[in-house]
């Protein structure tokens, strides 16, 4: 068995905008255009961009809640892009998936302990007694009191909410969790509570998260390895520590320049983009960065830089490295 | 910069909802000298935008109700104005951004006219004269080619370009304060970084008092120059940006600002928690509204309400300074 859990090759996803009189499309926005990763047992990938870089997409895409146009998601060894729903289900007790909206992702008429028994029966869970001493020990885990089982979802705050959905997340023993946004719409003081616990649970478990945010700090903190999405592209990935010291990609340096430091003498140059970021239909050729960066050149417009390895696990899609 | 142009005393809103009324500012004081950047942060309820809606008068009467306290601006108490008077002042004297620019701007009308007619109210400039000052202010916010974007709509324009037009909006009259509630935090890191910038140079251009509202302390402690930190309807803590960032003395500031993994900061450590959630502010009658989650609480605490203490440079509002 490989170390790695989860390799993604050359993974597109193509969403259709415009039609013609036959229903052909015409125009595609390229959401994910040829992405490749990998995350190993254990480890934690974040994957940060601002938004529609196309990281949620990817996300999705992933977990085959949305069908990708081209190329391969290998979860432990098995291509799982052709899979089909009844396959895909024997797969979801392995991956699973946190959304950002605790108040989006529960079903409002829904008792939350029902709600996770329920993925427990499907899951082929089908002693009841058993189902319910499940449901005690995941409320156990999360930080939840028994007494919470009984309550529905607009009882309880934005953070209890989030203990919740990770609850059934975690009620089939996954080993991969996909975390979009996952701590985005709480208040900052309930946001570490969410995070340690993503933390412990990580340690405690052994799992292995793909850990998609807009928020850089976060990131940080979480991640083994960071990729850097820019307009349906990874441009760069390394090791956390790595990136965030010594990015080499024109557009990490300025993503991550624009960090605020919380120490309010401490100001550091912030390396301001001009323009904004192009449309997906139709990105610029070569290199997608191209059209904002400061150091381009003739042939970033020519042909398309490669990603390309520097070392270890730094990988930079950059003529300059 | 002495010269205060905001003075806001011992300010009250409640909320009537039904039976309940929901105290959710409750006595607030702060003070805004000419030029300078007053941020004031806090969590969602905690009641930093309803201050800034009573100070610019838009907050919706009935529901709310300010029971009590004075906003005085240049030395004018504005809970006295008339609805007429208030319109003279709002856009001309005092202005706000908004945090959506897609909700805060007519998507029917173009972005010339919306401009133009802060112009044409406020300094009785004629069309064609309004038209081409609104085409310098989006210079100004460094919109490209303004001359054919105060011909479209909101629609057609980005986020950031959108935000931008609302700064021009609030700039448009130079006035001597401005408030910005979370000005970027529906944009993205880069196009928020721009947005600062930009702030920030104009602030210096035509040197207005700016209020700057934010959950996000990093753009507080890279903007202004007093803080104010919010918790549950008062302000438990304030001073200058240094001393607050630098040296906490509140454990709620103390709590947030350990809750954010700074960059530098190790993954084997711990993220400090504020254990428990935000009470409702009617929820806690006595005593200090974060005794509930303090990790420091005394006797005092649970029955009486702490006072504003000097500790070191800060107004800090709690029982362990005393």
């Amino acid at each position: 068995m490989s170390a790695r859990i989860l390799e993604v090759k050359s993974l597109k996803k193509h969403f259709p905008v415009k039609s013609n009189l036959l229903g052909k499309a015409m125009e595609t926005v390229k959401a994910v255009d040829g992405i490749d990763l990998y995350i190993n047992y254990g480890e934690v990938l974040g994957l940060v961009g601002e938004s529609g870089c196309g990281k949620s997409t990817t996300g999705r895409t992933i977990l085959r809640l949305l069908d990708p146009t081209e190329g391969e998601i290998l979860f432990e060894g098995n291509d799982i892009a052709k899979y089909n729903k009844k396959q895909l289900r024997t797969v979801y007790r392995n991956l699973q998936l946190i959304f950002q909206d605790p108040f989006a992702s529960l079903n409002p008429r829904k008792k939350v302990g029902s709600a996770i028994e329920e993925v427990l029966y499907v899951h082929k869970i089908r002693n009841a007694a058993e189902r319910k001493e499940k449901v005690k020990e995941l409320f156990e885990m999360v930080g939840l009191r028994q007494e919470d089982m009984d309550k529905y979802p607009h009882e309880f705050s934005g953070g209890q909410r989030q203990r919740i959905v990770i609850a059934r997340a975690l009620a089939v023993n996954p080993k991969l969790i996909i975390c979009d946004e996952p701590v985005s719409a709480l208040d900052v003081s309930i946001q570490a509570q969410i995070v340690n616990l993503l933390n412990s649970l990580k340690n405690r478990l052994a799992l292995s998260y793909l850990f998609i945010s807009h928020d850089l700090r976060i990131v940080k903190y979480m991640s083994d390895r960071v990729a850097v999405m820019y307009l349906g592209k990874i441009v760069e990935i390394a090791p956390a520590e790595e990136l965030f010291s010594n990015p080499l990609h024109p557009y990490s340096e300025a993503l991550l320049s624009a960090i605020a430091v919380l120490k309010p003498g401490k100001k550091k140059k912030k390396i301001v983009l001009e323009g904004e970021v192009p449309s997906p239909v139709n990105p610029p050729s070569g290199c997608r960065f191209r059209t904002r960066c400061k150091y381009a050149m003739k042939q970033c417009s020519e042909t398309e830089p490669q990603l390309k390895c520097l070392g270890g696990e730094h990988f930079v899609r950059c003529y300059l490295h | 910069m002495n010269e205060k142009i905001l003075k806001v005393e011992d300010l009250h809103v409640d909320f009537h909802l039904g039976d309940r009324v929901i105290p959710a500012v409750d006595g607030v004081s702060f003070s805004l000298s000419k030029g300078e950047t007053l941020g004031l942060v806090g969590e969602s309820g905690c009641g930093k935008s309803v201050t800034a809606l009573s100070i610019m008068r838009l907050l919706q009467m009935p529901p709310a109700r300010i029971t009590r306290g004075k906003i005085l601006f240049r030395g004018e108490n504005l809970l006295n104005k008339s609805d007429e008077d208030m319109r003279r002042i709002r856009g001309k004297d005092m202005s706000m951004i908004f945090q959506e620019p897609m909700t805060s701007l007519n998507p029917v009308l173009t972005i010339g006219y919306q401009i133009s007619e802060v112009f044409i109210q406020h300094q009785n400039l004629s069309k064609e004269e309004a038209l081409s000052k609104t085409i310098d202010m989006l210079e100004l916010v460094r919109i490209p080619l303004p001359e054919r974007v105060v011909k479209q709509y909101p629609h057609q324009l980005s986020g950031g370009m959108r935000q931008r037009v609302m700064i021009a909006v609030a700039l448009a009259c130079e006035p001597g304060l401005i408030i910005a509630d979370e000005p970027t935090t529906a944009l993205d890191v880069t196009v928020e970084a721009q947005i600062l910038e930009l702030i920030n140079q104009l602030k210096s251009k035509i040197n207005s008092s700016i209020i700057m509202i934010s959950h996000d302390l990093g753009i507080v402690a890279e903007v202004a120059d007093k803080v104010a930190v919010m918790y549950s309807g008062r302000i438990v803590e304030y001073g200058d940006v240094y001393s607050v960032f630098t040296e906490p003395k509140h454990p709620y500031t103390k709590g947030l600002l350990e809750a954010i993994p700074d960059i530098d900061m190790s993954r084997k450590k711990r993220l400090k928690e504020i254990r428990g959630v935000v009470p409702y502010p009617d929820e806690i009658k006595e005593g200090c509204r974060f005794k509930t989650r303090c990790d420091c609480t005394k006797e005092d605490c649970m029955v009486k309400e702490p006072p504003f203490l000097h500790v070191g440079g800060n107004l800090v509002r709690c029982w362990n300074y005393a």
